[in-house]
């Protein structure tokens, strides 16, 4: 399997990742390199088992519905990069409707 | 020395002091070895003073009372950074601490300082921290290993006598193979991650370091067990591990996996490694030739597995909650600004890679294989310990330290965990300690047991580091 | 330009439907940490390291979140699953923290139950099919118009409860949407598993719909259509987007798989922002979680316990109280409306009366001073006992109407404020006679013309015993003695 510039691309945005156009040949051969080694993989026959699924016979546990908050030690605008009252902000999506579209 | 730290013999003060003093000795900061990113003088004088009352009154001593520890800078503590050796949460002050420093602080271990990585934990040398490398204090041109390179560097320049790191392919057990101490991988569960700055979740467990045995089975005894905020924590009982230490291995049967003793492994640490079995023939084991069939599969499986899992938990790193921000006009230029700003290459790369392997057409033949492949590995493991193998000896690392800028193709700094993902893929627990040196380089050998064993391979480590002795560090 | 959308009855088209509905379970604290669910909160005061999605943070499941889950796929006929598991959605969107959603992608929570929305010609029951119901956390609230320039981010909701109910592509017009959501919501009602409330967002609703002609069997090209508010916008809205598809095909065009956007003022669907690339989720089980393992034993005590669902009080009331369907339909409307009714009707042991003025005066008292029935003063018992003062003829019925209005001023009870204003009948035949005769006396004129055989000068003398005794008089025995002296 290899990727090809165009693919690198979306992955790219689709990982927000805002990389250099200039530099998208030599990632895009860089990850070629390392995908070659996982060709091994497709010639296993793993017909016999399941994917590991995470570990415990028990099944996730179950937390009471009740209970402390987890406290803050810091409030968060200590920590918050932008912060009005107590909303953290953003820079404007360009229009509500398209909000309403970006979060499906 | 913890031992000595907990029962009293060395005022709690005293020890902070020494560990203090000794990191300026040895410029333990960006001075220098670069090992510690920040360090808290005031508040661990004022822990030590608050235990030294306490043992004034009388109280019974915590079992690390006093003693000083560093930990890796992607586990959550209230003062100082977490910065996780990247520039994306550079100055970043946790609001909350990871569960395994409240275990340490109620111990009465007292955090010194928190120490240098490879960002995000991806990588095996600690040159990919945003900080600069840190160097092996064995021999300042070299790597310490990675990605917990700061914590091994401070454990073996004497700083501290324990520390935590963490483990997701090897990034405890490889850097201590290199830097001549004792590294400790518990198993999947063992160990809360909550506070653990996740990088493939289904892998990641903290570990300890120590100058010892006897301190890194202390070191983990006080942090392991159930905890209600992490829902893959294991409640399996945490047994003492540092009991039984005096015994031989009687009855104990080792497999040695040839599949980790290739042709093509340095003959000096294959000698290291000889030697090591004999000493545990001598001491009473049994030692037995096996076979993991799927290890060579390893790698590529760990290198779909781990990345896909840190794509999507590097997600919320987009600068609107916390950590840095890049200016920007409008909301997608914010994200792609923080985020190419703030990862270095190789987790972008990391990045770009796993969430290629999730994507639409590609999951079946990436991810979904590589899980199934885990799980074959993983039951090569499970076939070889039920069929009468109560651990497994392998060498840690293909080769000792290597030099900064020496491996520059990332898969050739993949395989330096070649011998040590198998056991983040099985979830089983693994340890490295100290069995030789090569041209002055440290050379460690590994243990591995099936999963919840850890008290039979410090059984094992003990008397090991016993027999071996001074021999381990020449 | 025709002014209604065509309806799916009277062209060659019919428009297939699908719903998605997500409702917040009303558990006191989030899916995975105990910040608390309460709404109206300050922004981000219920927030915590863990749905803020702060470095190193994990999530840890709510067992009352689960036990609703359950719940509501049972009473929907669904399969619950004895394992299901937790996936990841990645995405990125500010109110979204993780970069990802916890939901279930491949083994959801329960598969195949359906609900019956009426009746077909032949009397067979008409279900609309559930492909699924599965759990998720809800995100948090982007706020666009708050501050100039920025978008405002509460966290609040983040991390919230909710169930995901995916209907199978049954519905077949915009009143079968209507009638899925509206007993969708009474069932879900009926099981007390939320709060329901679509302004406050506790209830949305997305649609898919494709158009074909009649008798094809192949689907269409589907749009999804989002931001309808109500059920009646929901409608609107599926015609209104059936008639652009309509009038697409018709022009020989292709459908454009799409998100489009309900604008309720201007009545019309438009198109989301074009996106580059459709969404790629990315889904993958989440390895932070283990699966969710229930045992067989475990869900049949859920089922066990389930309350009587709708279907099964409209049955029993029909056979048990003997009443009419509408008023089944009206006293059950509303789960705790049926509870109160019953209890009135218990307690008095005459359905009949119970129901009239539950669905009369009760009703209509809620209605005009918008109280919910929990917050309502007059106790069933005290309902009770007025309306056997009514039978018993302490107090006749306009008397009693009086009390009641009182009852629901101050909540006394209305033997209290019967006694209090005067209001009991007098039934003491003494006193009714010495009033009938002071009348009679007063008018004897009036009263031979009603002996000649003018009978409705009846109500006069009725009217002015009435009068006499201030309202008090119990007409029945007033008419009786009218009726004797009459007579004898």
């Amino acid at each position: 399997m290899s990727v090809t510039e165009k693919e690198v691309l979306h992955v790219a945005t689709l990982a927000r990742l805002g990389l250099d156009p200039a530099r998208i040949p030599t990632i895009a051969a860089e990850l070629n390199g390392i995908l070659a080694h996982m060709d091994v993989l497709s010639k296993v026959d793993t017909s016999n088992v399941g994917p590991v699924t995470g570990i415990g016979a028990a099944g996730t546990p179950l937390r009471v519905d009740g209970g402390n908050q987890i406290p803050l030690a810091r409030p968060r605008d200590a920590f918050a990069p932008a912060m009005r009252e107590a909303f953290f902000l953003v820079p404007r999506l360009a229009t509500h409707e398209d909000g309403a579209a970006e979060s499906p | 020395m913890a031992g000595d730290c907990a029962s009293g013999k060395v005022p709690a003060r005293a020890s902070v002091l020494a560990a203090l003093e000794r990191a300026d000795e040895v410029k333990a900061d960006a001075r220098g070895l670069n090992a510690l990113l920040s360090r808290d003088r005031d508040g661990a004088l004022g822990a030590a003073d608050g235990i030294a009352r306490l043992h004034l009154d009388g109280a019974i001593p915590t079992p690390l009372a006093g003693v000083p520890v560093v930990l890796k800078d992607n586990i959550a503590t209230l003062t100082m950074p977490t910065s996780c050796g990247s520039r994306i949460l550079e100055g970043y002050v946790s609001p909350y601490e990871a569960t395994v420093v409240t275990r340490l602080r109620a111990a009465g271990a007292v955090v010194i300082g928190k120490t240098n990585m490879d960002e995000f934990a991806m990588g095996s040398s600690t040159e990919n921290s945003a900080f600069g490398p840190t160097r092996n204090p064995l021999d300042p041109t070299r790597v310490p290993g990675g990605s917990s390179g700061g914590s091994a560097a401070c454990v073996a320049a004497g700083i501290v006598p324990i520390a935590l790191g963490s483990e997701t392919g090897g990034s405890v057990r490889q850097p201590a193979s290199f830097c001549g101490v004792v590294g400790v991988k518990p198993t999947y569960g063992r160990v809360s991650r909550y506070g653990l700055v996740a990088f493939a979740s289904s892998l990641d467990q903290i570990g300890v370091f120590g100058r010892t045995v006897d301190d890194a089975a202390l070191g983990l005894r006080t942090i392991a067990g159930r905890d209600r905020f992490d829902s893959t924590s294991s409640d399996v009982p945490v047994s003492d591990f540092c009991e039984g230490r005096e015994r031989n291995l009687e009855g104990i049967v080792i497999g040695r996996p040839r599949e980790y003793f290739p042709e093509s492994l340095d003959t000096r640490i294959r000698e290291r490694c000889d030697a090591a079995v004999d000493a545990l023939r001598a001491l009473g084991a049994t030692v037995r030739d096996v076979s993991l069939p799927h290890t060579d599969l390893a790698i590529p499986t760990y290198y779909i597995i781990a990345p896909a899992e840190a794509s999507s938990n590097l997600a919320r790193f987009d600068g609107v909650r916390y950590g840095r921000r890049a200016d920007a006009g409008g909301l997608r230029e914010m994200y792609e600004r923080t985020r190419s700003h703030g990862f270095g290459p190789e987790v972008t790369r990391r990045i770009l890679l796993g969430t290629y392997v999730l994507s639409a057409g590609y999951y079946d033949a990436y991810y979904k294989k590589a899980q199934e492949v885990r799980a074959l590995i993983a039951n090569d493991f499970s076939r070889v310990f039920a069929g009468g193998v109560h651990l497994l000896f392998t060498p840690t690392a293909p080769t000792t330290a290597f030099p900064l800028g020496a491996k520059s193709d990332p898969y050739e700094m993949y395989l330096s965990d070649i011998f040590t993902v198998t056991a983040n893929l099985a979830g089983i627990p693994a340890m490295s300690l100290p069995i030789g040196r090569v041209d002055g380089l440290p050379v460690g050998g590994q243990l591995m047991a099936p999963h919840f064993d850890e008290a039979t391979m410090f059984r094992a480590s003990y008397a090991l580091e016993r027999t071996l002795g001074e021999a381990a560090h020449r | 330009m025709s002014t209604a959308a065509p309806t799916a009855t009277d062209t060659k088209y019919e428009m297939v439907v699908g719903l998605e509905v997500h409702v917040q379970l009303r558990t006191r604290t989030k899916l995975f940490c105990n910040c608390s669910t309460q709404f109206g909160e300050p922004p981000n005061r219920n927030t915590c390291p863990v749905c803020l999605a702060l470095p190193g943070s994990l999530p840890v499941l709510n067992e009352a979140a689960v036990d609703l889950a359950t719940r509501a796929a049972l009473a929907l006929g669904a399969d619950v699953a004895e394992e299901s598991i937790f996936a990841r959605k990645n995405y990125f969107y500010p109110d979204l923290p993780k970069g990802y959603q916890i939901s279930q992608f491949d083994k959801p929570l329960a598969t195949k139950g359906s609900l019956v929305i009426g009746e077909h010609a032949d009397g067979s029951p008409h279900r609309i099919g559930i492909t699924r119901v599965h759990m998720e956390e809800d995100a948090g609230k982007s706020v666009h118009d708050r501050f100039p320039g920025v978008t405002a981010i509460d966290l609040n909701r983040a991390g919230v409860p909710l169930i995901e109910i995916v209907s199978e592509p049954d519905i077949r017009s915009s009143a079968e949407a209507g009638s899925y959501l509206r007993l969708l919501k009474q069932l879900l009602e009926y099981l007390d598993v939320s709060d329901l409330n679509m302004e406050e967002g506790s209830l949305r609703v997305d649609a898919n719909i494709s158009i074909r002609e009649r008798g094809a069997a192949k689907l269409g090209t589907k749009t999804e259509v989002k931001n309808m508010n109500s059920f009646s916008g929901v409608e609107r809205a599926l015609d209104a987007e059936f008639a652009r598809q309509v009038a697409i095909v018709e022009a020989g065009a292709a459908i454009e798989q799409q998100t489009l956007l309900w604008d309720a003022d201007r009545g019309t669907v438009r198109p989301a922002r074009a996106k580059e690339g459709s969404h790629d989720y990315r889904y993958f089980p989440d390895p932070d979680l283990p699966p969710l393992r229930l045992t067989k034993k475990w869900i049949a005590q859920v089922r066990e316990h389930l309350p009587e669902l709708p279907d099964a009080r409209r049955r029993r009331f029909a056979e048990e109280h003997k009443l009419g369907a509408y008023d089944i339909d009206v006293l059950t409307a509303n789960p705790r409306l049926a509870e109160y009714f019953e209890a009135v009707s218990h307690a008095l042991g005459d359905p009949k009366t119970a129901a009239n003025w539950v669905m009369g005066e009760v009703l209509a008292t809620l209605k005009n001073t918008g109280q919910t029935l929990d917050r309502f003063p007059v106790r069933p018992a005290d309902l009770a006992a007025l309306l056997g003062m009514v039978r018993g003829g302490t107090v006749s019925n306009s008397a009693a109407k009086r009390i009641f209005a009182l009852m629901v001023e101050t909540g006394d009870r209305p033997e209290q404020i019967a006694e209090r204003e005067g209001l009991a009948q007098v039934g003491d035949e003494a006193q009714l006679a010495a009033w009938v005769d002071e009348v009679l006396d007063a008018q004897p004129a009036e009263w031979q013309r009603y002996l000649g055989g003018e009978k409705k000068l009846l109500g006069v003398f009725v009217g002015a015993v009435m009068k006499k005794s201030g309202g008090r008089a119990d007409p029945r025995k007033v008419n009786q003695l009218l009726a004797a002296r009459a007579s004898g």
